[in-house]
């Protein structure tokens, strides 16, 4: 289907762009638009605006188009889309925000708007489908992806992709690297590799239900059962519900609200049999989307008191380490800094804990790192849509890392992982440098403890 | 208007990439932080170079279009909406700092500089720009000329038009203008670079300004006072300054504020307290250790109930979160914010917030004040919803008042942020008519077509002093 569904039947047919502006004027948080007094705190903080100079790139701007559409000042167009389609959604700006504008809810009602009634070309709707509704929420399809990347990277057929020069023809140089960074791959999730339930094993401090997520239980399963086990060795007995399904952050982020609900409602059902005193997710782009369940279900006759229920109980995993029995940590002689998950830092608000647990690591020197609250341009998939920003932000971001001279990366978000690997192969630092999410090191550490390995400690390498 | 001839001749300077007439370039610089100002501009210019401001100024002379220049847009006197259309001419592209001088302790910049970047920048040198308005992190020392901003420092150490020794302009016939330099005597005829400082981009377009550093103190302390009664926080400030010690800081909350600040923040504020002062000195150790304890006996003689020194500066941080809170706090309560900047002579303060209250009340508004009160420079703060008529009409009303009183005390309407489209209405209140026709002639000699930020300082239609309330 090209076209916008006909919500009406007046006389003459409208266009599509004519729907989206309708739309919008319905959907828009008024509120929202209003607070925002264009002070313009959120400038500085705006890395699309740092990027281009330009008042319409950045968050002030943006909300100041979405308020011209409202108030019938402009129509929406192909150009209005662009510019939202290149805000990275990292929300760096509701932070710096005094009046607490939540402009990632405005960002998302707008895009909702444009994924429903906007014209887009029948291979871009039939793949957006595809993705959204048909692979992250399904266990089955994400398996069998993980097994077919495992084959490639573990057959030899990525070894012959890229030496016989094929990748070079068929894919964009950051494409290649971006495939040769990728860790291997797995079929086996936490739950076929832990079961779903791990005892604590110091103390009582709760129930947590783990999120184990859609692509982190593809790419980095290891991370999530050195998740589990952290969380054990906390003191919370863990349990790992197999009927929870994608966060459908991705879904919300690209406009598709309606199926991000549907997630939503599933997830919530589950936990909530699962009878949980907290929810651990360790991913700050699944934890961000998952606390604004109420938000998303508002409404909502069923779900959305339970919604509350829900969105109280989530926390990142570093949160509840914290909160938790202190850690068997042993020694790490390293120096380590570490990036912010926008998501985990602006979305959920969590900073001060991953820094408290690095820190804590005997022999770990800790240095902060320089803009560490700068967006990567990871931003979900914004590495695959708007390539040129985001390589060029990454590498902005590498001269940073690069000045630390840290010798471990860490971070919290699988996107993040990622596009710091990529972005260590980019600078050309692999031999002084590894990116490593913050569970797998502190997992390590736990191990130096017990003498049982040595660094290096991803997990997930190959 | 601008008509494909003259698209021709603007892109021809500048390029296609940096002269835009597209909706979203056109509405995103249609307004500026002043609330419920708004105001589509014809094109989006962004000039690189001094040369190219020319340029595009004689073509905007030859065809008479106005030509609004404009830094971050984070001004609060409407002073960058364009409101007689014409070009908004973004100065962010000229953000380079062109000398530093230790010799003669001068800063030369281009006006797109952020005001944070020029502090960081000195400050690593042992050296200090003190002009702070709250908006630095993202204003630009052109837009801070241009208004002449102030901030929280302004009793001791001055405002931006103290620290600007000299200044490249363009005219609004595209000739360029140097005045001063780095000098700190020069008589040379009239003083235009004070003439430039605070002319709100009507008479020329500031191109390269070379700023005064002085040195940066070596240790700073804060302390905090509360107070039951609003007249002994008066008596506290004006006896701390007549005996002689000048802090860096003497901000003032009102009881309204605290309530406010306090449940946003939870940093433990006594909400029964008619008014708390934020005190801080710089300097020496010596000095700034001696001061401090000499303000806390003031502070007790003149009847604070309770007082807190920090002990380091980081403690002094915290101290003072209060009133860097203050506007987060307020924003978030309702959707629209009106900040005003009634200044009054330091004696008046607690007089005029009285008044400021009795108007509040008389109007059924909600306005909450702190500000600077050893410049007598008070915020009084509006929280309204702009898509209420009736109450923005009543808040017109109490404004109105707010002025009439500040000038009955003294004072002025404005005392930082500049007189724009916002105040223009009450300007001859505070000047008189006759000195708003000397200030028409200077525009006149400066900007004869009148396309430098037309319709602003001066009103078309004027505001009549309503007398008997």
């Amino acid at each position: 289907m090209a076209t916008a569904p006909k919500k009406n039947s007046s006389t003459l047919p409208e266009s599509p762009w004519e729907a989206v502006g309708k739309e919008l004027k319905l959907t828009l948080d008024q509120d929202q638009l209003t607070h925002c007094m264009r002070c313009g705190f959120c400038l500085p903080a705006c890395p699309t605006y740092r990027e281009t100079g330009r008042e319409a790139a950045s968050p002030r701007g943006r909300i100041a188009l979405m308020k011209a559409v409202n108030d019938g000042l402009m129509s929406p167009d192909e150009s209005f889309a662009d510019q939202l389609k290149y805000c990275l959604g990292c929300r760096a700006c509701e932070s710096a925000c005094p009046a607490d504008v939540k402009f990632g809810r405005l960002l998302e009602q707008s895009r909702a708007a444009i994924h429903e009634y906007a014209p887009r070309s029948r291979g871009v709707r039939w793949m957006e489908n595809f993705f959204f509704r048909h692979f992250f929420s399904s266990r089955s399809k994400l398996q069998l992806a993980g097994a077919l990347i495992a084959f490639y990277q573990k057959s030899g057929l990525q070894r012959l992709f890229h030496h016989s020069g094929l990748a070079e023809v068929v894919l964009p140089e950051h494409l290649r690297q971006m495939d040769k960074v990728l860790p291997y791959a797995s079929s086996k999730g936490v739950v076929e590799r832990t079961g779903t339930f791990i005892p604590s094993k110091g103390g009582s401090r709760g129930r947590v239900g783990l999120f184990r997520g859609c692509i982190m239980d593809v790419l980095f399963a290891k991370t999530n059962c050195n998740t589990a086990e952290l969380l054990s060795a906390a003191g919370y007995e863990v349990v790992i519900p197999e009927t929870q399904t994608c966060c459908g952050a991705l879904q919300a982020h690209g406009g598709d609200e309606k199926h991000a609900k549907e997630l939503a409602r599933a997830n919530l059902r589950t936990f909530k049999e699962a009878e949980v005193d907290w929810i651990a997710s360790n991913a700050g782009g699944c934890g961000a989307q998952l606390v604004e369940i109420p938000h998303l279900l508002r409404g909502d006759p069923e779900y959305a008191e339970e919604a509350h229920w829900f969105a109280d109980r989530i926390r990142d995993i570093s949160q509840l380490l914290v909160a938790g029995s202190p850690l068997p940590l042993g020694e790490v002689n390293a120096c380590v800094t570490y990036q912010d998950s926008c998501h985990l830092r602006n979305g959920m608000k969590v900073s001060e804990a991953p820094r408290r647990l690095l820190s804590a690591i005997p022999g770990t020197r800790y240095v902060e790192l320089v803009e560490s609250d700068r967006c990567c341009g990871s931003a979900g998939i914004y590495n695959l849509t708007q390539p040129v920003t985001s390589m060029s932000l990454l590498d902005e971001k590498m001269e940073h890392v690069k000045e630390s001279r840290a010798e471990f990366l860490v971070t919290t978000n699988p996107g993040c992982l990622l596009q710091m690997k990529l972005g260590i192969q980019r600078a050309g630092l692999e031999d002084r440098m590894q990116a490593v999410h913050l569970v797998d090191f502190l997992a390590e550490s736990i191990r130096q403890g017990a003498g049982k390995r040595k660094i290096p400690s991803d997990q997930n390498e190959k | 208007m601008i008509t494909p001839e003259i698209q021709a001749e603007l892109t021809a300077i500048v390029g296609e990439e940096r002269f835009r007439t597209d909706p979203e370039s056109r509405i995103s610089h249609s307004y500026d932080a002043t609330p419920m100002f708004q105001s589509l501009p014809d094109g989006v210019i962004y000039p690189a170079s001094t040369g190219e401001v020319q340029k595009i100024l004689r073509i905007a002379s030859n065809y008479s279009i106005p030509v609004v220049g404009r830094g971050s847009g984070s001004n609060l006197s409407a002073d960058t909406v364009p409101s007689k259309g014409g070009l908004v001419m973004v100065m962010t592209r000229m953000n380079r700092i062109l000398e530093l001088d230790r010799n003669n302790h001068t800063l030369t910049v281009q006006p797109g500089v952020y005001t944070q970047t020029i502090h960081d920048t000195v400050e690593k040198e042992g050296l200090f720009y003190p002009p702070d308005p709250s908006s630095m992190a993202i204003s630009t020392i052109g837009g801070n000329i241009a208004e002449c901003s102030g901030g929280l420092r302004g009793l001791k150490y001055g405002t931006t038009k103290d620290y600007v020794l000299g200044l490249e302009a363009v005219l609004a016939n595209g000739e360029v203008i140097r005045t001063g330099g780095k000098l700190y005597k020069d008589v040379a005829g009239y003083d235009l670079t004070k003439l430039l400082v605070g002319s709100e981009g009507t008479l020329a377009i500031i191109t390269e300004a070379t700023l005064k550093l002085i040195p940066l103190p070596e240790s700073r302390r804060a302390m905090v006072a509360h107070y039951t009664d609003l007249d002994a926080a008066a008596r506290t400030v004006s006896r701390i300054l007549s005996e002689g010690i000048i802090p860096c800081t003497l901000e003032f909350m009102d009881q309204k504020t605290i309530q406010v600040v306090e449940e946003y923040a939870n940093i433990g504020l006594p909400k029964e307290m008619a008014a708390i002062l934020l005190i801080e000195q710089d300097g020496p150790p010596a000095v700034v250790e001696n001061d401090i304890h000499q303000i806390r006996k003031i502070c007790q003689e003149t009847g604070a109930t309770h007082m807190e020194m920090a002990q380091t500066e980081a403690e002094g941080t915290r101290v003072l979160a209060a009133r860097r809170n203050a506007l987060a706090a307020l924003a978030r309560l309702r959707p629209t914010l009106i900040l005003e900047d009634t200044t009054v002579p330091r004696s008046e303060i607690a007089p005029m917030v009285r008044e400021i209250n009795r108007i509040a009340d008389k109007y059924q508004l909600n306005i909450c004040t702190f500000g600077h009160a050893g410049d007598g420079n008070l915020h009084p703060t509006l929280l309204t919803d702009a898509r209420d008529p009736e109450e923005i009409e009543r808040a017109e009303l109490a404004f109105s008042d707010i002025f009439a009183a500040a000038i009955r005390l003294g004072g002025t309407v404005t005392g930082e942020h500049g007189v724009g489209l916002a105040k223009a209405p009450y300007l001859e209140w505070k000047t008189g008519r006759i000195a708003i026709e000397v200030m028409k002639g200077i525009k006149k000699a400066f900007d004869p077509q009148g396309i430098l930020n037309p319709g602003k300082i001066f009103a078309d239609t004027l505001r009549t002093e309503r007398v008997g309330d």
